[in-house]
């Protein structure tokens, strides 16, 4: 099955598939509307987040509890998994179906790795630091707004997870393209939304 | 079943005004209950609990499920025969916004009989929302409630915005929109940049109210202003995001019915787009009196004022317009007309309200609940009745009786004025809204009863109205495409109610005005710009439907997690959070199904066209 799938890669598939149908520009077009909306929603939280983040109630502030090396590792897993995303797209306008499914699989891996570095953080701030959802205005908003993003993460984990199934089971056609391309779109965005978070919650925590 | 599984825009338009219709009939029964508790003084018909319940409904209710789905109706059911297409961009989305706001306002509603509906006013004010004021369920129904309805609003709004970006006929430029479809395109765009806002506000107070979070609790480090601030950013914006749809009916209603083209046009779209944005930069003027200081104040008073030039503007391009025309009184027109001098007062107590010092005198007086309810009630509703008075025949093929809308019309608006001009002078004088009586002799007495005979009255022009629509029902199905004789866009070149593909050939478009613009030229039908083939169609699905209770039965199960229930069972699966999971693995399980299984519809067939004599 999967080399009929090439052939017809090969054979068909016009130049950029994501933007070959109707549906397929609608797409991609309601969903860059939708990143304008969820940049509010993210606005919204970042703004409830500065407004608290000296809260702390008696509780740890973000200085005592932070570990840049740790939010770095995670920064930094996190950006190059945008740019393998950027390869699997660059992949899928080749055509090259193969690395395209690598690409996403290394995405996805990376994405894992980001959300096991941040389950391990907040374990270790809600175990051994005392510091939980009702401990302060700070750690409310803390856990808010670091948690939509993760919550983010993981659903593109298992969108982007159930697009690679698909991509073996039906190929590259004009109809996956669109979601391979949008599904990047979303986790460029997540990306973008951890650089704020990098900067206004850690960095802005540690020295601000 | 074919109701559930529908995924055609004409259908769900009639979906959204019997859902709407519903809620907006629970909202009036609740409104005609203050009235009646306000219509002696210290009545005691109702309690102070129930008195504020009461308020705290009515105003959600009329709000987020009344009015909006009216509108969305209307958006649904026009705006892409006004654009010349097949149907929305996202046929299955707009399916699935329905059934959120449906569940959405079930759940809210299903507060009344399962422990208290929310008591902290529609603004749901914190601290009074938060479980130390308000230890009922009832806040919790309002937050996860609206959080379901206001997705579905959120669907639909960027539905509505890709229909129109891509899905135009080929000619129609933007600036050759009909008003109606323009006013819905600002408030799509509206309701995508100011609802999320709402999302989180819902959220946090949900955390607070269920996780025991402290965003707005003092005594953990919280402010409560932040949520005026978070709400209103909203909250303000949706204010516009009611009134512009109505302001684009009326643009439509008063040329068709002056003869006339609509003045000013380009003015006009350019109006709305600059009342949208001003709309997003005025929300703290609700909140003068919190203590922001003068500097925020003053800005935002001169800020608010500033949404009078604009509006005026559209206020005057409509009296040009029926300036010279043939101006016939039709019902939709009367009440296009009726709208023009209601709204315009509700605007100029905006602009008194917006100035900061009068504020203090006037605020959280009855002079506010006539300001408001002379926008909503004056522009909103009235807007309302004009459109669904004028596209009725569209929708359904079948024209309303014109003696009975004429009735509605002179009770509603009659009863309108009755129940909300004299609220201005109580609020003047003196008296409080949200209080549940007051005491002889302070001067409130005679007018509180015109207010409630006023209010009746209003009761009795919907009822007409409905007599109305039953009695049209019962008419066989026969309207011409044009039954006003003057229709000037798309909608009236197509047969009443429209085929399901609604247009056999999409239309060429040759100006503003499309169909008035082929008339002129006299011609009777619009040039089809691509020759008879077969039409696809998305297949009807049950998903939305599923999906939409998967949302339903997770937010159920999250208002009851930390409950202490007497039966171990209900413990064990809402305390574990099983209820609220298994909610969440149903919707997600759809979502999934609709990934896997590739929808690829099905075709009409040109032969099929033909045979149904369009």
């Amino acid at each position: 099955m999967a080399t009929a799938h090439v052939e017809e890669v090969k054979g068909q598939l016009p130049h950029y598939p994501e933007k070959a149908t109707l549906e397929g520009r609608n797409k991609i077009l309601a969903f860059w509307l939708f990143l304008g909306g969820e940049a509010v929603l993210f606005g919204t939280l970042f703004a409830t987040f500065l407004t608290l983040r000296n809260q702390t109630n008696g509780g740890p502030t973000g200085d005592e509890l932070f570990g840049l090396p740790l939010t770095a590792a995670a920064t930094f897993i996190l950006l190059v998994s945008s740019l393998t995303s950027v390869f699997a797209i660059q992949a899928l306008h080749r055509h090259k179906l193969e690395s395209l499914k690598l690409w996403l699989i290394v995405t996805v891996v990376l994405g894992l790795g980001f959300l096991c570095l941040e389950i391990y953080e907040f374990y270790e701030y809600m175990h051994l630091e005392n510091f939980s959802m009702t401990t302060s205005a700070f750690s409310s908003a803390f856990y808010t707004l670091v948690g939509f993003h993760g919550a983010h993460v993981l659903f593109g984990i298992a969108w982007i997870g159930v697009l690679i199934g698909q991509l073996y089971t039906k190929g590259l056609t004009v109809v996956t393209a669109p979601k391979v391309y949008v599904s990047a779109m979303y986790w460029h965005f997540i990306d973008v939304v951890w650089v704020f978070i990098f900067t206004v919650v850690y960095l802005l925590g540690k020295v601000g | 079943m074919d109701w559930l599984t529908t995924v055609d825009h004409k259908k769900i338009a009639i979906l959204y005004l019997l859902g709407g219709g519903l809620f907006f009939g629970i909202g009036g029964i609740e409104a005609l209950l203050i009235r009646l508790q306000l219509i002696k003084p210290m009545n005691d018909m109702l309690d102070a609990q129930t008195f504020n319940e009461l308020i705290t409904m009515h105003g959600t209710t009329m709000i987020f499920l009344g009015v909006m789905p009216i509108v969305f109706a209307l958006m649904n059911a026009l705006i892409p025969l006004q654009i010349g297409a097949r149907d929305v961009a996202f046929p299955f989305l707009n399916a699935l916004g329905f059934w959120t706001f449906l569940f959405g306002g079930i759940l809210l509603n299903l507060s009344w009989v399962m422990g208290g509906a929310p008591d902290a006013g529609w603004t749901a004010y914190t601290p009074l929302s938060s479980s130390m004021y308000s230890e009922t369920h009832g806040v919790d129904f309002y937050t996860v409630g609206l959080q379901i309805a206001g997705l579905g609003t959120l669907i639909g709004g960027l539905n509505f915005l890709a229909t129109i970006i891509t899905m135009r006929a080929p000619g129609m430029s933007f600036m050759r929109m009909p008003m109606f479809t323009w006013t819905s395109f600002v408030t799509s765009a509206m309701i995508l940049f100011a609802f999320p806002a709402i999302t989180v506000g819902l959220v946090l107070l949900t955390f607070d109210r269920i996780l025991g979070a402290n965003f707005f609790d003092v005594a953990g480090g919280g402010n409560p202003v932040l949520w005026q601030h978070i709400f209103w950013i909203f909250g303000h914006p949706e204010v516009y995001i009611l009134i512009l749809p109505a302001f684009g009916v009326i643009s439509e209603v008063i040329p068709t019915f002056s003869r006339k083209r609509l003045f000013g046009y380009s003015s006009m779209v350019f109006a709305t787009i600059l009342i949208a944005f001003l709309g997003f930069m005025v929300w703290a003027h609700h909140m003068f009196t919190t203590g922001l200081g003068p500097v925020a104040n003053a800005l935002f008073s001169i800020s608010t004022m500033l949404i009078a030039v604009p509006t005026g503007i559209k206020i005057f391009n409509w009296l040009f317009t029926m300036w010279g025309g043939q101006v016939s009184f039709t019902t939709p027109n009367l009440f296009a007309v009726g709208f023009i001098p209601t709204f315009t007062m509700g605007g100029v107590t905006g602009v008194m309200l917006a100035s900061a010092p009068a504020d203090f005198q006037f605020h959280d007086t009855y002079f506010v609940v006539a300001h408001f309810h002379y926008v909503i009630v004056g522009g909103m509703v009235f807007g309302l009745f004009a459109g669904l008075h004028y596209w009725w025949p569209k929708m359904f093929g079948r024209m309303l009786s014109e003696p009975l809308g004429k009735w509605t019309f002179w009770t509603f608006a009659i009863g309108f004025h009755m129940t909300f001009f004299v609220q201005h002078f109580l609020g003047l004088i003196g008296m409080q809204r949200r209080i549940v009586t007051y005491l002889p002799n302070q001067g409130f007495d005679t007018m509180n009863l015109i207010s409630t005979v006023g209010a009746f009255l209003m009761g009795v022009g919907v009822i007409i109205f409905l007599v109305n629509i039953i009695r049209t029902s019962m008419k066989p199905i026969g309207v011409a495409n044009d039954p006003w004789g003057d229709g000037r866009t798309l909608e009236w070149t197509i047969p009443s109610p429209p085929p399901e593909y609604n247009f056999k050939q999409i239309p060429l478009v040759r100006g503003i005005d499309a169909y008035w613009k082929e008339k002129m030229a006299g011609n009777t039908e619009m040039a089809p710009s691509e020759p008879v083939g077969p039409i696809h169609m998305p297949s009807p699905t049950i998903l939305p439907f599923i999906m939409s209770l998967g949302i339903f039965i997770a937010g159920l199960g999250l208002m009851f997690s930390g409950e202490e229930f007497s039966n171990s069972f209900m413990s064990l699966i809402f305390n574990n959070w099983i209820v609220c999971g298994l909610g969440l693995l149903i919707t997600f399980g759809c979502m999934l199904l609709r990934s896997l299984y590739d929808d690829h519809g099905w075709h009409i067939e040109p032969e099929e066209l033909e045979e149904e004599g369009v």
